[in-house]
């Protein structure tokens, strides 16, 4: 019978365990209460995935009212795709979290750091779950505030600053998403998805329909920080605590991404998306200017989580781009790199965490010989490196290798070898940090430093490994991104 | 502002009346303009005024930030526990028909009660608002 339930659960869990967080302020209960209900989050996921892969789409009637006129939860193979990613990855850094948000933010309103991060789960699971326009910008909305306390909650002051620029552009964003249903419900007097798609393309290149799909693809760019609307991550990953960093990393551009995509192929359709409308080429242009602009502007920071963020933005340009070719194999290239990044920039993310807690800094110069003194932490931050360069035998490797091959079978061979000199960009930022932790002498005014304890190294660890794990046995990333590429895609670009 | 007796006195004379325009709009809101936002927002406007002529000192006497806390979470959970209690009760979430015995009456309770729930929690959440205002300027 619970079973049935599990759509709803997904996102009622955190829902319920946020206020809780308020309630029961004791030592560690936030925490532990966040924790409990990420992990059944993760577990419903899991369920959930599996339930579509046996019996295919699930509807859930919320109020048990039909659609189109109740708002319905609609899981099908890309959803449940991105569910899995963005609870699972939350799962490993909730566990980070414990200790690191301890060092970095402290014990007294701890409670309300956790309330806001489980109402910023809800928001995430919640976007992505559900099959209703307008819900959808609501879930967004719930997200968006989460996060931006998540991101003030940094020590620095300029976190406050950087929240509020998130504020401003993240408003804009969703303002634009709003405005764009708004126009979809004017033309078409409905909100859910199914129903939308069906009236949406039988009217054709309308006038509102037109801009319709301008204020949203360009809402939901905002949102996922594609070139050069990308000028809110930067200072927001740099300032946030380094759980939040993480967190935000690999789940929140996702959601985004998972935005543009559902918008652009279920409501729109892919046929005027990208035959009548050309998306492709202006994506595929913003994508590779900006995989080069921020890659170079990657090299020559001196933070290593500012450098890391920039890194964030020329990912998401090889996500873009495999969207933008619209075949099964970019569009399945584009959401395998999802998968891939989340895992990358989380192990990453959580190792400059390790390094913030030991020595207090994540400025380049508190690198430096940390590959004698936190050799498992920086083993972690090389693994994660690596993965993010795309060598063999990391996932970073699975998905640019489906991504060049998706490009070269559309006939656009020139942009695969753009790929490859774009990753050449990584390989010299990673290697920055990897010269100055093994190969530089600690300061001296730096103390004694030690590996960072357990609790923070075998979430980070799980990451990392997953990194290899999903780089080896590919059958989740890439069968999981082929069939949710199928199911967006029906016949077209096959 | 407490020493000037007109205000004082008309303040005094007014919160009843706001509070329980507030349950008005709150219970009246499933048929006529209204519901638990507005009711909230209303409600929690007699204690901005109750703060404005006699202090926060005495405010915070009278609702503490433990009481506001409580209703800041304890709404939601009202919410969402009567969605679950739908789920309990082998319906779905959010169901209202399944809550008392004729479906008409489970609505109308369903309805009631989640607006109770977002009347609580916006009334905590301004009055909290306001306090955190009025303890900055400190």
């Amino acid at each position: 019978m619970i079973a049935v339930h599990l759509p709803i659960l997904q996102v009622v869990l955190p829902l319920i365990a946020a206020p809780l967080c308020v309630l029961f302020r004791a030592r560690d209960l936030p925490w532990a209460i966040a924790a409990v209900a990420t992990w059944t989050a993760f577990a419903i996921s899991g369920l959930l995935l599996a339930q579509v892969y046996s019996v295919g789409v699930i509807s859930y009637e919320i109020g048990d009212w039909a659609p189109p006129w109740g708002i319905e939860y609609r899981i099908d193979a890309l959803n449940a795709f991105v569910l899995l990613v963005v609870s699972g990855v939350s799962a490993a850094v909730i566990l980070f979290g414990r200790d690191s948000m301890l060092a970095e933010f402290g014990r007294s309103r701890e409670y309300l750091f956790y309330t806001a991060y489980l109402l910023t789960f809800c928001g995430l699971l919640g976007v992505t779950i559900t099959g209703d326009a307008f819900n959808l910008f609501v879930f967004l909305e719930i997200s968006s505030l989460g996060t931006y306390v998540l991101i003030a909650s940094g020590n620095n002051r300029r976190a406050l600053l950087a929240s509020y620029q998130y504020l401003i552009l993240g408003t804009i964003g969703a303002t634009f998403i709003v405005i764009g249903v708004g126009f979809l419900y004017a033309m078409t007097g409905t909100l859910n998805m199914v129903d939308l798609a069906g009236r949406v393309q039988a009217y054709g290149a309308n006038t509102t329909i037109v801009v319709a799909f301008t204020f949203l693809v360009v809402g939901a760019s905002l949102k996922l920080a594609l070139f050069p609307l990308h000028l809110w991550l930067p200072a927001a990953y740099t300032y946030a605590p380094s759980m939040v960093s993480a967190f935000l990393a690999a789940t929140a551009t996702k959601v985004g991404l998972y935005v543009l995509v559902r918008f652009v192929f279920t409501i729109f359709g892919p046929e005027f998306s990208f035959v009548t409308l050309s998306l492709g080429l202006p994506l595929a242009i913003l994508a590779l200017v900006g995989m080069f602009v921020t890659s170079t502007v990657a090299i020559f920071q001196n933070d290593v989580k500012r450098m890391l963020a920039f890194s964030s933005v020329a990912q998401i340009g090889y996500m873009v781009l495999g969207i933008s070719i619209h075949t099964m194999l970019g569009v399945a290239a584009g959401l395998m790199h999802l998968f891939n990044h989340a895992l990358m920039k989380g192990a990453l993310f959580c190792a400059v965490g390790c390094i913030v807690y030991r020595v207090g800094s994540s400025r380049l110069d508190a690198f430096a010989g940390a590959g004698r003194r936190m050799p498992w932490t920086m083993a972690a931050f090389c693994t994660g490196g690596i993965s993010l360069i795309g060598l063999p035998l990391t996932a970073g490797f699975v998905g640019k290798w489906y991504l060049v091959l998706a490009l070269i079978d559309r006939g656009w061979w020139p942009l695969a070898v753009l790929v490859v000199l774009s990753s050449m960009l990584a390989v010299i930022y990673i290697w920055r940090v990897v010269e100055v932790a093994y190969f530089r002498d600690p300061l001296p005014e730096a103390g004694p430093v030690e590996e960072a304890p357990l609790s923070l190294l075998l979430p980070t660890w799980a990451l990392a490994f997953a990194n290899i794990w999903f780089g080896i046995e590919t059958s989740l990333n890439v069968n999981g991104a082929f069939a949710a590429a199928e199911s967006i895609l029906g016949g077209f670009g096959s | 502002m407490r020493d000037n007796i007109v205000l004082s006195v008309v303040a005094r004379l007014l919160m009843p009346f706001i509070l329980l325009f507030a349950l008005y709009v709150q219970f009246h809101g499933e048929v006529s303009p209204g519901g638990g936002f507005q009711a909230g927002v209303i409600f929690a406007s007699a204690f901005v005024l109750f703060v404005l002529v006699y202090g926060i000192d005495a405010a915070e006497g009278i609702i503490p930030d433990g009481f506001l806390r409580g209703g800041i979470a304890g709404g939601v959970l009202l919410y969402a526990g009567i969605g679950v209690l739908g789920l309990l009760l082998g319906s779905n979430f959010l169901d209202y028909n399944v809550l008392a015995a004729d479906p008409k009456n489970g609505q109308h309770l369903g309805i009631v009660l989640i607006e109770l729930g977002v009347g609580t929690t916006v009334a905590s959440v301004v009055t909290a608002v306001f306090y955190a205002f009025v303890r900055s300027k400190r």
